[in-house]
Formats: C-alpha cells, sequence, structure tokens
C-alpha cells in the first residue's frame, strides 16, 4: 500500500458486495416466490431482477416474498422506493423487468399499465 | 475477487463457541442444500467470527434482510434453504424467541441483545469474514492507519490517544496515550510493540473473539501505536490453546504483508513494521506484562520488579509498548472518529466502550459491548435477559479471579474502572459472572481462589504460600470444619498477600475472598457457626434427602440414579434412603414423577 489514496480506491472497489449487509434505507424490489409464482417462471424474474441491477449497477436491495394471495397475477414484483408508497407488479415477462427497472426503479415513474396495486 | 454479485449472503458464525455447537456441519449442509437447489451462484456463504450470543449458536445472519436464525440443527437447513433463500418466507419457528416477552424477532438490530450495546471493538465480528482483507477493508479498514502515517505526526497520534481518554482494557486501567507517550520519549534506535492476548481469566473470552472475528483491527491498531512511539517490530503474544485465534491472525499478517500494509515503507511514510506472532503455554502469570517480555525472550514466564518499566527497558532490555487486544482494537475508531467523539462515549473517567464476557445464572450468555457507566441492571437484565428459571439475583463477579463479588444493592452501579474499584471489585479484562440464590459465596470465593493459587508462580512467598493457606481454610469452611477466627485469619492473610506480593496475580488473589466477605460475612458464619449452607451448594453441609412414604408410588426411579446406592425398597411399596450413606448430590430428585424426594 504506497498511499491512502491507493486504499480509498481499493476500498471503492471492494465495497459493492458489503452492501448486501447494510441494512440502511434504499430501494427494494421483493419478487412474489410462493409456489404459484415459482410456477409462473418467478426464478427467471428474479434472476432478470438480479441481472438488470447489476447491469446497470444499482444500489438496490432485491429480496423475496412468498405468496400474498394474488396467485393469479404471478409472477408478480413490488418496487418500494425511500419515501414512496409500494406498487406491485403483476403478469410479468422478462421484459417488463427492465422496462420496470429503468422507468420506476432508476428514473421514478410509475410503470402504470403494469400496475395491479398500490399501498 | 469474485465476478458474479451475490443476491444474499448467509453469515455462519465459526467463532469458537459456534463451531463446538456444530457450525461447521451447518455450514456443510447449507453448501450442500444450496448446490442441490442450484442456488450456489446466487448466495454466498461467509464464515465470520463471534457474534457475542454463543449461547444461542450456532448463529445464521441472512442478508439482504438481516434475518437472524440461532440454535439450528444441520437438518434445519433445507427448510431455511428452501423456504427463506428460494421463496423468501422467514422460518419463523428458528427466530430467536425474547425471554422477557416470548416473542419472535426476525432483525438482528432488534433483539435485545444487540440492540443496547454500542460496538466499536467488535463492530466487525460477526460481519465480515475474518480471513478476507478485502472485506475489511471495504468497511473502512486500514483508513486510520493510513491517516495516521501519511497525514500525522508521531506525536499528534499520542496526542489524539491521549485526548480520547483511553484507559487499558486488559484490567490495570492506565491510560493508554500516556504509556504510549513514555515509550515514544525513551530514546532507542530500537523499540517493541507487544498485543498482550494471554487471556487468562475463566470465562473471558474477548480477546479471543476479537481476534478470530476481526484480526485486521488488532494489525491495523498496532501498526498506529508502533508509529506512534516509534517501533519497527512487534509481538502478538497469544495462549496456544486459542489455535483458531492464531490461525485467523496468522493469515492477517499474511494478507497485511501482501498488501503492503506491513513491511517496508509502508504508506510511502519511511515506516517499517514487522508483526510476529508468540505462542504462550497458558500461564495465567504470562498476562503480567514483565512475565510476558520473559516468555517472548525464551526465559520462564516469571515477573521482575518495576522499575524500570517496559517503556525504558522491556524486550530484549528496549523501550517497549505493551497494549491488551481490546484496548488495540479502538485505536483506529479514535484515529478515524477524532478524539472527542470517543471520549464523549462513556463517562468522565472512563470514556469509550468495554466489553464484557456475561456468563454464570443469566440468560443471554455471550459477549457484549456496552458505553461506560451503563447499570449492571442494564447489562445483567436488559440485555442478558435476566436470570433463568424465575431464580433471584445474589450476586455478580467482575473482574475475573482478580475481582470481587458485588449484591443486589449495587446494581444501579455504573460499570466504569473506578465505581468498581471503589465498591471493592475491579473492571479486569471484563468478566461478568451472574450468580443466583443457589450459589454459595463462599464456594464461589474459593473456585476464584483455587485458580489464582494454582496459577501463583511461586516467586513471592505470601502468593505462593498466602494463597494455598487461604485456600484450605476456605476448602475446610466448605467442608464444615470452619473455626472460629477463621474469617479474621482469611482477612488478615488477604491484606498481606495484596501488600507484599511483586505482580498482580498476588495482589488482586484475595479480592474474591475480601468482597465476599465484605457482602455476604453472613454466609460466611452460617458456615462456621451453624454448618449450614444457606444456597445449599456446599454437599458436605447439606442434609441427606428423604422420601415421603405417602407420597411414593414406588417406582424405583430413584434407586437407578444413586451413585452410592443409598436408595433401596420393593417395587411398588415406597422406597428409602439410607442417611449415613447419601452425599446429597441431589440426582434422585429429578428423577422422581411425584416429587416425593426433598432434602432433610
Amino acid at each position: 500500500m504506497k498511499s491512502l489514496s491507493e486504499l480509498k480506491e481499493l476500498r471503492n472497489k471492494v465495497q459493492k458486495e458489503m452492501k448486501k449487509r447494510d441494512q440502511g434505507t434504499r430501494a427494494e424490489i421483493i419478487v412474489g416466490m410462493g409456489t404459484c409464482g415459482i410456477a409462473a417462471g418467478a426464478r427467471d424474474i428474479l434472476k432478470a431482477v438480479l441481472a438488470e441491477v447489476e447491469k446497470r449497477d444499482l444500489d438496490v436491495r432485491v429480496t423475496q416474498t412468498g405468496c400474498i394471495g394474488m396467485c393469479e397475477k404471478e409472477p408478480l414484483i413490488d418496487v418500494k422506493l425511500p419515501g414512496k408508497e409500494k406498487i406491485t407488479y403483476g403478469n410479468l415477462s422478462k421484459a417488463d423487468v427492465q422496462k420496470i427497472i429503468s422507468e420506476h426503479v432508476v428514473n421514478g415513474n410509475v410503470v402504470k399499465d403494469l400496475v395491479i396495486a398500490r399501498h | 475477487m469474485k465476478d458474479t454479485i451475490y443476491r444474499s449472503h448467509v453469515l455462519i458464525c465459526t467463532g469458537t463457541g459456534c463451531v463446538s455447537s456444530g457450525a461447521k456441519t451447518i455450514k456443510e449442509s447449507l453448501e450442500e442444500e444450496l448446490a442441490a437447489n442450484d442456488l450456489s451462484n446466487e448466495i454466498k456463504i461467509v464464515e465470520t467470527g463471534c457474534h457475542g450470543f454463543c449461547e444461542k449458536g450456532p448463529i445464521m445472519i441472512v442478508y439482504p434482510e438481516g434475518v437472524f436464525y440461532c440454535e439450528l440443527e444441520s437438518n434445519d437447513v433445507a427448510e431455511i434453504v428452501e423456504e427463506h433463500l428460494l421463496k423468501g418466507r422467514t422460518v419463523e419457528r428458528l427466530l430467536f424467541t425474547e425471554p422477557m416477552t416470548e416473542e419472535n424477532i426476525p432483525s438482528y438490530q432488534d433483539i435485545a441483545f444487540y440492540k443496547k450495546q454500542q460496538r466499536i471493538a467488535l463492530a466487525n465480528c460477526g460481519q465480515i469474514d475474518p480471513e478476507d482483507i478485502n472485506e475489511y477493508i471495504a468497511l473502512g479498514g486500514y483508513e486510520a492507519a493510513g491517516k495516521a502515517l501519511s497525514e500525522m505526526e508521531p506525536q499528534e497520534v499520542v496526542d489524539t490517544i491521549k485526548d480520547s481518554g483511553l484507559r487499558g482494557r486488559g484490567g490495570g486501567g492506565f491510560p493508554t496515550g500516556l504509556k504510549w507517550q513514555f515509550a515514544k520519549n525513551s530514546e532507542n534506535d530500537k523499540k517493541y510493540l507487544i498485543c498482550n492476548a494471554d487471556e487468562g481469566d475463566p470465562g473471558a473470552f474477548m480477546d479471543r473473539s476479537i481476534l478470530e472475528g476481526d484480526p485486521h483491527r488488532i494489525i491495523e491498531g498496532m501498526l498506529v501505536g508502533a508509529y506512534a512511539i516509534g517501533a519497527d517490530e512487534g509481538y502478538v503474544y497469544v495462549r496456544a490453546e486459542y489455535p483458531l485465534a492464531i490461525k485467523r491472525l496468522q493469515k492477517a499478517i499474511e494478507d497485511a504483508e501482501e498488501y503492503g500494509l506491513l513491511g517496508e515503507d509502508i504508506f510511502s511514510s519511511g515506516f517499517d513494521f514487522k508483526l510476529h506472532i508468540k505462542k504462550g503455554a497458558g500461564a495465567f502469570v504470562c498476562g503480567e506484562e514483565t512475565a510476558l517480555m520473559n516468555s517472548i525472550e525464551g526465559k520462564r514466564g516469571m515477573p521482575t520488579p518495576r522499575p524500570p518499566y517496559p517503556a525504558v527497558s522491556g524486550l530484549w532490555g528496549k523501550p517497549t509498548n505493551i497494549n491488551n487486544v481490546e484496548t488495540y482494537a479502538n485505536i483506529p475508531y479514535i484515529i478515524t472518529e477524532g478524539a472527542e467523539n470517543f471520549s464523549a462515549i462513556g463517562t468522565e473517567g472512563s470514556s469509550g466502550t468495554k466489553v464484557f464476557a456475561l456468563t454464570g445464572k443469566i440468560n443471554n450468555t455471550g459477549l457484549v459491548e456496552v458505553p461506560m457507566g451503563t447499570t449492571l441492571n442494564e447489562v445483567i437484565f436488559e440485555i442478558g435477559g435476566g436470570l433463568g428459571e424465575g431464580k433471584k439475583f445474589k450476586a455478580v463477579q467482575t473482574g475475573g479471579p482478580s475481582g470481587g463479588c458485588l449484591p443486589e444493592d449495587y446494581l444501579d452501579l455504573p460499570i466504569d474502572y473506578d465505581s468498581l474499584l471503589d465498591a471493592g471489585t475491579m473492571m479486569g479484562s471484563g468478566g461478568m459472572v451472574v450468580m443466583d440464590e443457589d450459589s454459595c459465596m463462599v464456594d464461589v470465593a474459593r473456585f476464584f481462589l483455587n485458580f489464582t493459587q494454582s496459577e501463583s508462580c511461586g516467586k513471592c512467598t505470601p502468593c505462593r504460600e498466602g494463597t494455598k493457606r487461604m485456600l484450605e481454610i476456605l476448602t475446610r469452611i466448605t467442608e464444615g470444619e470452619g473455626k472460629d477466627g477463621d474469617i479474621e485469619l482469611l482477612l488478615e492473610l488477604g491484606e498481606h498477600i495484596k501488600s507484599t506480593s511483586l505482580c498482580g496475580l498476588g495482589q488482586s488473589a484475595p479480592n474474591p475472598v475480601i468482597s465476599t466477605i465484605r457482602y455476604f460475612r453472613d454466609e460466611y458464619e452460617a458456615h462456621i457457626h451453624d454448618h449450614n449452607c444457606p444456597a445449599g451448594a456446599c454437599t458436605d453441609l447439606a442434609g441427606a434427602y428423604v422420601i415421603d412414604e405417602e407420597a411414593c408410588i414406588g417406582c424405583g426411579k430413584c434407586a437407578k440414579v444413586c451413585p452410592v446406592d443409598a436408595i433401596s425398597g420393593e417395587i411398588k411399596s415406597p422406597f428409602t434412603i439410607d442417611a449415613d450413606v447419601c452425599i446429597a448430590c441431589g440426582a434422585c430428585e429429578p428423577e422422581c414423577p411425584v416429587d416425593a424426594i426433598s432434602q432433610g
């Protein structure tokens, strides 16, 4: 280690992975992973969410939840931006995931035609 | 570095406590289950150091949610993978249950045991993989060393530590900044810096946990200290009974060397520092600094008179600075956050936090870190969750074998160096043993004295012979052979040993006896005059057990467990206990299905 700035550079590089353990407030995407969700393809949706978050290098917490009772509308995800209401999107495809992340998570505009509930 | 970004981190505690309760098999099952569910690329398993809550081990924390699972068994793992990691449903039955409210608490931060704590020395313990230097750096590691070496003069570092009010966490409580100043002021071309990790108090394991859970913090603290006093070589003196701590520290030293954080010209400052590990053979007296240095030099571990103090003539006759593990663990925080922010925590005379090893008859045993000035009540009842099985609090022993016992009246005492000393005990390295109404205070004093007596190095006659005589008297009292004048004799011997021993071992060995006589004299008197142990713990004084003939159903279960065959009878008719043979061990009592057995 030759200088403090070299250390800080290394720190920035290794910090990203540690964000998973940060419990601070940030955007959250919750994927419905009940049996109904899994049957409807929620695993692919989850993978698409993770890939998109990774591609855009977003500071988002991705978690899962069980069946919320709207099995008919699976696969579904919730998007919760800090200080905003939680939006549930349903009947999703992988392409929808990209749209939701670019429109809603990044730009803050709810993708109205995919919304099935607001909390 | 991995290219994959994992969606979830599963932290498994592999501190010594959790390893002994089965954490390794939990980890193996988890690996298998993840592979079986095709999740190995999505979920990262991280082995961490101790979370402090050893009572509830093995412990697992699942991020990003921060869900805390405890007391796991390997067949619980499949359920966690299927329910939580795959479907995102918290497995309720494996959550922690608050003993006071019987509530299930999912999140780590919300458990009362953790909520009341403020973690500085233990900040990273349980949060990072101790064998991965990058994780330490990701959380700001080595920034204090970088700041000190490239932006501060050595005197500035010493002044910062002085201003912070940090006092030695190993027991003595000597101001750390002042100690560093003495070593800095000693002119010499060679100086040493030593970390005392010869943790010997029965029940204390904070140093081990820090070394196991966050070894880089100690290296960083030592690096700052070495720069401040001008030492280019250092030793960590760890007892050989801590193999995991040694292994992780060794790995940490190698990684730090590879990153150029140890070695030559660190941070281009022209400052060199080389660090070695010295394994101690586990003699308690080697925690005393002069004995410790003798041991590093390859001599017999015995104390030598001071002065000269180590700061003037220490290891191999060179100026040497010695601090305890926890003391060094506080240094990085003080340098990065500033002396003022550190001294704002705690009390006026004792700034910062202190780690305590909470053990004994308490619900939440484990390692806790609280600001100085926290009361015993808060630690024992709010963090510790109170005493088990509805038992009544009797006393708390602080300071390990060198400390003393405090009764209920002292529960509101703020914990800091000076108030503990005034109350007749001491901070020590931070052991805290809680005793309930079933603990006999004479027996407790005997236990601790037995430890110091066998650990006495034998150099000073008062300590070698005196503790032996005191132990004989205490043993006699617990066996019902106590005599008039025993209490006075114990006090007299104790005062002599304290005032005429060379090192801290002898100077503090009588403390458990003196403090229990001070606060629980009536128990000593009951043993001596009435041949009665009020707590019922001294078996020689306890009466034989008897069976209530009317209640007895003649099942014979009691007779099966009696180790001395004192119980006899015919099945389906009342059994009897031969009072002359009964050793009052109490083994029969819990066996009886109708509670017909009691102590006479």
